[in-house]
């Protein structure tokens, strides 16, 4: 057996307990339904628009994200990659299908979230009333959880890349 | 082949069955449970947004109309002139859709692109008048401005006498220092031409009276310049007034801060401290002066000339009349019965007349009311400006608040309910999609907070003066009603000359209404 196939076996093999899977499942569904939630608020309101968030970002990136928002077409498109991005991200990682594509995406889009309003030594209070944050925030702690349904491929446990993947292997015994 | 291998191939399924299908799409039905909770979600909101506007009056909110858009036929331009095209008379111009190629030049895509979609007016720019040659020039250009197929490039008159006297130009806006407002309002009167001025209207009260006769008697149209009326949030504002949400209203506070040098009127220079354009060779002191006392040239009088009590009115009128005139326009104040101001010369020690920081406060018994105005050109804080009911309390700006006052006894059964929280602001303006609309939840609290609540791509942003100057055409073609009438322009300069009388002379003061005085 070659280094890739070898790759792959120790990548597909589980050695978690039903209490460790279970975890795994929750945590995917929890964060597959909030990316599902902020997505469907967006794409269901005719106002909503990335460009406040993002007229209005501080620190380094703020040149960039404003840069953004002064190209009609190119707003369109950032506000279009929100809503169909949290929208298309929140049913795969429900479904556990391309999981791993799924929540690589999910950290872009959080990372970018994350670099618009750092919660650095100066503020960091998210909204009147909102919790309080130094430079840890919820997006960081969701990009977290994200890392660890990539690196534990959530979807094999319940999901459809499971089904997939005993699809591909009964394929492969069939042979 | 290694233990976890072997424990993969041992454990693992070799083919799909019915029960690992089941198994592995066990969180579809989270799906459902979604959609299911987010209707609900939908729906509660929905409800308790009709409900509270339902409680409040506002279900039947619908935005007034807007000025009748202009009908383009033959012969139906309308020749402008524009008396003083310094700064105010710029954004007049740009207003009307002739901007000069350098300020298009810097405007970003966005704004750009609102300004080009401003409705063509059907006018055209025929003559300027400014004492200021480089300023005049620069008006001739604007009136060329190419965007406009109706344009005719403007001729210069040397003042505004002849403008007047000229077949070429139908109305005139006066944008010139404010001592020059009344002598041309009752020149251009007189001449028949249509009249848009600036605030204030007026420097001194016996100008009102001959401004006011002058107006009346001679059909012509004529505006004064409080453009706020065209702000959304002021037609909203004047909705909730009219429909009694905020319950009897007994104080309105008013104010204006301001932190920079221009905010001041400190304007002969730039940042960098090198004095502006202009000499005794290119401004025509003399005709500038008119019939104020006789002063050599003065670049500092000539750009700041708010700062002298012989060109102005000081705070009340450069800053209190759009406070005074918001008011007025809400909850129909008309004048004052009497007026105590005070204030003083705190921050800028550079020789100016008028003071810095500004107070006044003016009685209208007859409306059970107080109107409280303060300002300070020393600090930024901004305090808003708050109508306060003893219902609820209404908070005006680019946006609207109403928060529900705790002890108010008209909503007592929705406060005690819980449907009303008297916490945070309950309803909000959004300029955006030019609606009130029911605050609930915190993150449209906080945009509405924060002012941020405007879809810039979606909603074109459109200037109020632009409005304004419409609604004024509009009166010449149609005539229809103006916002800002010689009656209501009474009301807010007689206003404002009590309080700079009141401060200047430190002294109550009062309005005589048998009399028509101030005493």
């Amino acid at each position: 057996m070659n280094d890739k196939n070898d790759r792959q076996h120790n990548d597909t093999q589980f050695s978690l307990n039903h209490v460790q899977q279970a975890g795994l499942v929750i945590l995917r569904v929890f964060i597959g339904w909030h990316f599902l939630y902020e997505g469907m608020i967006k794409w269901t309101d005719p106002e909503w628009s990335a460009s406040v968030f993002l007229k209005s970002s501080t620190w380094i990136l703020s040149g960039f994200f404003i840069w953004l928002t002064e190209n009609d077409t190119l707003l369109a498109g950032v506000d279009f990659v929100n809503q169909a991005g949290l929208v298309i991200i929140g049913i795969a990682l429900i479904a556990g299908f391309m999981t791993r594509t799924a929540a690589v995406t999910g950290i872009v889009l959080l990372g970018l979230y994350y670099l618009a309003f750092p919660p650095l030594f100066d503020g960091g209070v998210s909204a009147p009333g909102g919790d309080q944050y130094l430079l840890i925030d919820k997006n960081l702690i969701e990009m977290a959880g994200l890392y660890l349904l990539f690196a534990f491929r959530a979807g094999n446990v319940i999901g459809i890349d499971a089904l997939i993947k005993i699809k591909k292997v009964s394929q492969k015994y069939e042979q | 082949m290694n233990n976890n291998q072997k424990n993969m191939d041992a454990s693992e399924p070799k083919y799909i069955n019915r029960r690992q299908i089941l198994k592995n799409l066990a969180t579809l039905p989270v799906f459902g449970v979604f959609f299911l909770a987010l209707q609900k979600k939908w729906d509660r909101k929905a409800e308790q947004k009709e409900e509270i506007l339902k409680r409040l009056g506002l279900d039947d909110a619908s935005a007034e109309a807007q000025p009748p858009p202009v009908i383009k036929h033959a012969g139906d331009l309308i020749r402008i002139g524009i008396i003083g095209i310094g700064n105010r008379g710029e954004q007049l111009a740009e207003a009307l859709g002739y901007g000069h190629p350098d300020w298009i030049g810097r405007q970003r895509n966005e704004r750009l692109e609102d300004w080009l979609a401003q409705e063509d007016l059907n006018v055209a720019i025929t003559g300027v008048c400014d004492v200021f040659d480089q300023r005049a020039r620069r008006g001739v250009e604007i009136s060329d401005c190419d965007i406009r197929p109706t344009r005719i490039k403007a001729r210069r008159f040397r003042n505004y006498r002849e403008m007047l006297d000229s077949p070429e130009v139908d109305a005139v806006l006066i944008a010139t220092p404010d001592f020059h407002h009344a002598p041309m309002t009752i020149a251009a009167a007189a001449a028949g031409k249509h009249i848009y001025c600036e605030k204030c209207m007026t420097r001194t009260e016996e100008e009102v009276h001959a401004v006011e006769t002058a107006v009346k008697g001679s059909g012509i149209v004529f505006q004064l310049g409080h453009q706020n009326h065209q702000n959304g949030a002021f037609i909203r504002a004047r909705d909730v007034i009219r429909k009694n949400i905020l319950g009897k209203v007994t104080l309105v506070e008013c104010t204006s801060n301001r932190n920079s040098p221009y905010g001041a009127w400190v304007r002969h220079t730039d940042k960098k401290g090198n004095l502006r354009p202009g000499n005794a060779d290119t401004i025509d002191w003399s005709e500038w002066l008119g019939d104020r006392p006789k002063v050599s040239f003065s670049l500092e009088r000539y750009y700041n000339w708010t700062l002298w009590w012989d060109y102005a009115t000081g705070l009340s009128g450069q800053l209190m009349s759009h406070e005074i005139d918001t008011a007025g326009q809400l909850l129909g104040l008309g004048i004052p019965a009497s007026c105590k101001a005070s204030g003083g010369i705190y921050f800028y020690k550079d020789g100016r007349e008028i003071p810095d920081v500004f107070q006044a406060v003016l009685e209208f018994p007859e409306k059970d009311l107080t109107f409280l105005y303060s300002a300070s050109l020393a600090s930024n804080h901004d305090r808003g400006r708050l109508f306060m009911g003893h219902d609820a309390t209404m908070r005006l700006s680019n946006t609207l608040e109403i928060s529900i006052d705790q002890e108010s006894t008209r909503y007592e059964k929705e406060i005690a309910s819980g449907m009303f929280d008297t916490a945070q602001p309950m309803l909000a303006f959004n300029p955006g999609s030019n609606r009130l609309d029911a605050i609930t939840s915190a993150s449209e609290k906080y945009y509405a907070s924060r002012g941020l609540y405007y879809t810039y791509h979606r909603g074109r942003m459109v200037d109020t003066t632009h409005l304004h100057l419409k609604e004024f055409l509009n009166a010449i073609r149609y005539a229809t009603p103006v916002s800002v009438s010689i009656e209501k322009g009474v009301a807010v300069t007689i206003a404002c000359h009590m309080a700079t009388r009141s401060f200047r002379e430190e002294r109550p003061v009062r309005w005589d209404p048998v009399e028509r005085k101030i005493v």
